[in-house]
């Protein structure tokens, strides 16, 4: 690759390293300047479960010494920096018997699962229909029908959620609405449990994908009338050059490099960026339990999925750099 | 060398470069009727409809481009010469569109009646075009070789093989003198001058009948110019290629044309073998326009103002230039020259002239 050398890569990690370790710090603060702490917090779930709690202040003592709350702040952080890069989180301060690192397993698979596919899929659809759009060679008809498919763009996604939900599990009875698997069916590798899976992402992705088609197709569009303004398009009808061959080589292929780059941080942010989604679904991802982490004040599980999620887009973005020379030959690694 | 350089410098020269120029042109038929027409323009007009009027932007032109010639089109910015070849090479970008008249190639095909399938296969093939902006009419994400592939294998039939494509590929290198490496860069390793004359190359692959160069050596420096010039002329005399030439650099003009057609507001006003434009031009505008090119010798006044004096979508009767012509006449008001012969190979729409015939 154009460029590519050990320097380039041991500086470019260096940055990569330098992200998490600020991400990690960030993640460390913030909770703690929160109002509240997780074991009042704790007790009074408790207290709202079962009533009076005995000994609580002992309890309050025993907790925060388990959880090494009660170690001054440095030590606390030297010891979270450690655990972290060791994927040793601990223990859940609201689900205490699980571990952050098992329930953070349990979950983010689904969301990788559903929004990442979704992601996907709202990317190709809406430059798609956004590169249509603005292509002079598209027949009138589909032309004017492509605008239709953008009108849920300026819906919140949850809305569009709850609209779904209503038109195609209560009214119509065609989807399931919540969870991701129903519980008759065995977890595994068999087609039952597999179209159940899909069959219960469908809804949410429907929502992710229909909402996101909007933001692509709009920015294609613009980039695609940018190229079109440019004298190697005019170049390219000279030369006699069939119609898909100038959409694609010379229209497309110049218009997505932005987009490229939009993706890679889309991607990265997804777990943050749907919550309310996973919540109307009840989906059993990681955004429904980053949702809970911050009710609870659970510190510990906040930071580890903040952790997964920082370390996600650091690692989108890194791709994303070193692999841009490929997509783009006018960007090369090197320094000139 | 150095007499090279001083000829491209010193472009506004004329008569040091008119001996110069002719000398090393091949001679032009005296008469002009054996020469092969390769593509004869007829009443072409092009508009641009607006809500209020049409803009008139090339209006009932008519001329003829013969075999292996350069012919010259010259006139200021916006006098309609990039329109007429972007409707030659059917590039009008909407609304503008032709609204009357033929291109005839070769004697048989009509451009203008030509669509889809058929239009795209005489593209490139017949009908080549050099960019403008030779740095912004690469794709940029497109290596040259593939760029320059993708037109011959469009193209040509049986398709070639890839060895083939690239052994024609480097011949054309050759012959407008890039480097074999050129081959396999990207547009944005080339210099200005290696992107033209890889627009060269590529217009060329294809050996067509009539090569479009829209300005190709603006924004080159003189030198580059020169270099790119000499490569128009290469190509020519080598391949027998004919070319339109639009410009408005007259050293240039002077340097490489054979003949020179002369636009003003979307009229031609005057046709001539180029030294004849340049030594007698007959249209009062042709006159101003040569007096307006700046010499290396000495500073004179500007005569003609800039710009058009009239509403492009309300032209007036009579004339074109009767508003800004020192020599109009009570008819120019009235009554429309039309382009015609008054001498031997020299047309020209002027009434002053309306004696001679």
């Amino acid at each position: 690759m154009r460029g590519l050398t050990g320097k380039y890569l041991l500086k470019r990690f260096g940055m990569f390293v330098l992200t998490i370790w600020l991400g990690m710090t960030i993640i460390f603060i913030i909770p703690r300047l929160a109002v509240g702490d997780p074991t009042s917090a704790l007790l009074g779930r408790l207290m709202s479960k079962g009533g009076n709690v005995e000994n609580s202040a002992e309890l309050i003592a025993r907790w925060k010494d388990r959880f090494g709350l009660d170690q001054p702040l440095h030590i606390q952080y030297v010891r979270y920096l450690y655990n972290t890069i060791t994927f040793n989180q601990g223990y859940s301060l609201s689900a205490f018997p699980a571990t952050v690192d098992d329930l953070i397993q349990r979950t983010l698979p689904w969301t990788i699962g559903l929004l990442v596919v979704a992601t996907l899929i709202s990317f190709v659809l809406g430059n798609a229909i956004g590169a249509l759009m603005a292509w002079r060679g598209t027949p009138r008809p589909v032309k004017s029908l492509l605008p239709f498919s953008l009108v849920f763009t300026s819906i919140p996604a949850f809305m569009l959620g709850i609209l779904l939900i209503w038109v195609f599990s209560l009214t119509l009875n065609l989807l399931p609405y919540a969870g991701g698997f129903d519980r008759k069916v065995s977890p595994g590798w068999n087609p039952e449990f597999i179209l159940n899976v899909a069959r219960h992402a469908i809804l949410p992705a429907l929502a992710v994908v229909l909402v996101r088609m909007g933001s692509w197709a709009l920015g294609m569009r613009g980039m695609m009338i940018t190229a079109d303004g440019e004298d190697y398009m005019v170049m390219a009808q000279a030369k006699g050059l069939s119609s898909g061959r100038r959409f694609w080589k010379y229209g497309v292929r110049n218009a997505i490099l932005p987009q490229v780059t939009a993706l890679g941080v889309a991607i990265g942010s997804i777990a943050g960026g749907f919550i309310i989604v996973e919540q109307i679904f009840s989906y059993p991802g990681i955004g429904s339990q980053l949702f809970r982490a911050i009710q609870d004040n659970d510190y510990t599980l906040l930071q580890g999925i903040v952790f997964y999620i920082i370390v996600g887009v650091a690692i989108a973005v890194l791709i994303l750099d070193l692999t841009y020379p490929l997509i783009d030959p006018r960007i090369s690694l090197k320094k000139n | 060398m150095s007499e090279e350089l001083n000829q491209g410098l010193g472009t506004a020269n004329r008569a040091g470069n008119r001996e110069q120029t002719a000398a090393e042109r091949p001679p032009v038929s005296p008469n002009g009727l054996d020469k092969e027409v390769v593509l004869a323009i007829r009443n072409l007009s092009v508009v641009y409809p607006t809500r209020e009027a049409s803009i008139v932007a090339v209006n009932d032109v008519s001329f003829n481009i013969f075999k292996g010639e350069l012919l010259g089109l010259i006139g200021e910015s916006g006098c309609g010469k990039t329109t007429t070849a972007m409707a030659i090479l059917r590039l009008l970008q909407p609304p503008g569109m032709i609204a009357g008249g033929e291109i005839i190639l070769a004697g048989k095909t009509d451009l203008v009646k030509l669509e889809g399938a058929q239009l795209q296969a005489v593209r490139w093939r017949d009908v080549a075009l050099i960019p403008q902006g030779a740095m912004n009419s690469l794709n940029p994400v497109m290596r040259v070789h593939e760029q320059i592939g993708d037109a011959i294998d469009a193209h040509v039939t049986p398709r070639m093989s890839r060895d083939e494509i690239k052994q024609r590929i480097l011949t054309l290198f050759g012959l407008v003198g890039l480097p074999a490496r050129t081959f396999d860069l990207y547009p944005h390793e080339l210099s200005g001058g290696m992107k033209q004359r890889v627009c060269i190359a590529m217009a060329i692959a294809l050996n067509p009948a009539l090569v479009v160069a829209d300005e190709p050596t603006s924004a080159l420096d003189v030198i580059v110019q020169r270099i790119v010039a000499q490569n128009l002329l290469d190509i020519k005399n080598r391949l027998g290629v004919s070319i339109l030439l639009i410009g408005h650099d007259m050293g240039l003009m002077a340097q490489l044309a054979d003949r020179m057609a002369v636009m003003y507001a979307g009229n031609m006003v005057e046709i001539a073998p180029a030294r004849t434009i340049l030594t007698e031009p007959l249209h009062p505008y042709t006159q101003l326009l040569i007096e307006a090119v700046p010499t290396i010798k000495t500073r004179k006044p500007l005569k003609l103002t800039e710009g058009l004096t009239h509403d492009l979508r309300y032209p007036p009767p009579g004339c074109i230039f009767q508003s800004r012509c020192p020599l109009v006449m009570e008819v120019c008001r009235r009554v429309r020259p039309p382009l015609k012969e008054t001498k031997p190979q020299h047309q020209v729409a002027c009434h002053l002239y309306d004696a001679l015939q």
